[in-house]
């Protein structure tokens, strides 16, 4: 499987991708910002058809959507309340002017498919250059290495966002800096899996660790292995099945496990007491 | 990114009119368009009031997997948009309980975020085993008004009739349980059972209007037209004749442009819908600075 050179770009870029997505996930999870990463996810697939019909790199596209989106969220913070009819009446017209985007690219590019549509919908790790790749797995390792210098304080302004006051802790610069993060690790993300499924690459992980463990660095440690495990077994599937998508596959093997996870905790709480999750 | 010119727009109401209605699918589209408008004004109402719009993503996002496994299999697109979605809304309904947001919202998120990633990862594994349609994958994702034969609106109609009977039915009861579920199941109703028929309708309501906007879209005419009647009154009747006008007002105008221009339909109804929303919403907040009365408008306030 290896010998295949599309592979290899595949593993290297999946690899640290996932991790980042697992590490920010978990945050996500914990946090409760499964909206904002929805959000970001659709603002990635606009961001980045914009690109392709202005003919800028996507990549340009994806990065400056997204961290412009997650800056604006941070910017209105918690004041502004998130009202789930709000958000649904924006990101409706938000993929709206995706739609626009798609049909003025495959109108501009004379004739061609739109394969443009489906890399940024569904990802396309498979088709990574190697360039592209170690590009991909250098932004994820930066990404990975700023919430690593971020973990403490921010588990702390999550936890308990009062008591990390009381201590001096910046909680809504830290806010502000995660949600950046999570738009770096969103654009990345789309590449691999597609801005539809980065979704389940950031939250299937988060939510299965968040089911297994209370212990916080346990979990951010078992949401990033669920996630790159999650990766490698997709691509191994979708490398033997070959009409099963890589990212359909990666997103399948996340979801068995969150299924897993959420069995396993169910049985644990059946049998002791029904007290162990939610501390 | 606005169009410079419409093709054959010649600005008279009369001959445009007559020139879009000159062929069948077109027609077909705006007999398709105007089921769905009102059947979503009315339901989505409901689903704005009752603050079901994650279900009501959720639902759509289901929708996709369910139309594309049916084309897979050679059946009609609406066997598997309503098949898919009312399984969808029995599967919620199960799962959900009375309360909503409380304890675990947070593994619920979760939950329902990797839901919706599956379901959208496993339609885009069928539309590759049906072996790369690209056409009929962004239809089913963003809508189309082409192709829609008399016969889907034919089921569209007898779906919408159906639904919005049920819904007549436990208007009252529903409105009831929704303002209140606390005096209303300590009064007797069954919120419980009215909540999982509210779903079931909601699922009808996202796989109807799927088929025009696509299953991303579905939104802008299930919770942007609710919305912006709830901005402008409080009254129940009132706000549901208002959501469905507006409904019908951003599917024909939407249509109609969609039909003179090269870009799709679902960029234009959702940027009416979301326009509108918009001027409402600015003009809502200025009426409120101008008479700074106590207490904004919330709906049903003087039903109950």
């Amino acid at each position: 499987m290896l010998a295949h050179e599309f592979m290899r770009n595949a593993f290297l870029a999946g690899t640290f991708v996932a991790l980042a997505c697992g590490l920010v996930g978990y945050f996500v999870v914990l946090r409760a910002q499964v909206f904002a990463g929805d959000a970001l996810s659709h603002v990635a697939f606009t961001g980045a058809l914009a690109a392709a019909a202005a003919g800028v790199d996507v990549r340009l596209g994806l990065l400056v959507a997204t961290l412009g989106v997650a800056a604006g969220m941070g910017a209105l913070g918690r004041r502004a309340r998130p009202d789930d009819v709000v958000i649904g009446s924006v990101f409706a017209w938000i993929l709206g002017l995706g739609a626009l985007f798609l049909s003025i690219f495959i109108a501009g590019s004379s004739g061609s498919d739109g394969t443009a549509a489906v890399r940024v919908l569904f990802g396309s790790i498979l088709g990574l250059s190697a360039g592209e790749a170690w590009l991909a797995a250098a932004i994820a390792v930066a990404a990975c290495l700023a919430l690593l210098v971020l973990a403490r304080p921010l588990l702390l302004s999550s936890l308990d966002p009062e008591v990390a006051r009381g201590l001096g802790v910046p909680v809504r610069a830290l806010g502000v800096a995660f949600l950046l993060v999570l738009g770096v690790v969103a654009a990345e993300a789309t590449q691999a899996v597609g801005a539809l499924l980065l979704l389940g690459l950031l939250a299937a992980p988060g939510g299965a660790a968040r089911l297994l463990t209370d212990r916080p660095w346990h979990g951010l440690a078992l949401s990033a292995a669920i996630a790159v495990g999650s990766t490698w077994a997709g691509l191994a599937l979708s490398y033997e099945i070959e009409s099963l998508p890589a990212s359909t596959a990666i997103i399948g093997v996340a979801s068995a496990a969150f299924v897993l996870a959420g069995a396993r905790s169910a049985l644990a709480a059946a049998a002791p007491r029904p007290s162990s999750i939610e501390a | 990114m606005i169009p410079t010119e419409l093709a054959g727009l010649s600005l008279n109401p009369v001959t445009d009119f007559e020139a879009m209605t000159e062929f069948p699918f077109m027609v077909n589209a705006l007999w398709a368009g105007t089921i769905v408008a009102v059947l979503a004004g009315a339901i989505g109402w409901f689903m704005v009031l009752r603050r079901q719009t994650f279900a009501g993503h959720s639902l759509a996002m289901i929708a996709f997997p369910g139309a594309a496994a049916a084309a897979l299999a050679g059946l009609p697109l609406a066997v598997g948009f309503f098949g898919a979605c009312g399984l969808g809304a029995l599967g919620l309904a199960t799962v959900s309980r009375p309360g909503g947001a409380g304890s675990g919202a947070a593994a619920e998120s979760a939950a329902i975020g990797t839901l919706q990633a599956l379901a959208l990862g496993l339609g885009f594994l069928f539309v590759n085993l049906y072996n790369g349609q690209l056409a009929n994958l962004e239809s089913l994702l963003f809508g189309t008004f082409l192709g829609i034969t008399t016969g889907q609106v034919q089921t569209l109609l007898w779906v919408a009739v159906a639904a919005l009977l049920v819904l007549a039915a436990i208007g009252r009861p529903l409105l009831f349980a929704s303002l209140d579920g606390e005096v209303a199941r300590a009064v007797g109703v069954p919120t419980r059972l009215l909540g999982a028929a509210f779903l079931l309708l909601l699922g009808l309501a996202v796989a109807a209007t799927a088929q025009i906007t696509g299953a991303l879209l579905v939104f802008a005419l299930l919770v942007t037209p609710a919305a912006t009647a709830q901005q402008l009154t409080a009254r129940p009747g009132l706000g549901l004749a208002l959501s469905v006008l507006l409904a019908l007002l951003v599917t024909w105008v939407g249509l109609t442009i969609a039909y003179f221009s090269p870009y799709p339909v679902g960029f234009w109804v959702t940027t009416f819908a979301f326009g509108l929303y918009v001027v409402v919403r600015v003009g809502a907040e200025a009426a409120r600075r101008w008479a700074p009365r106590a207490g904004t408008a919330t709906v049903g306030a003087g039903v109950v």
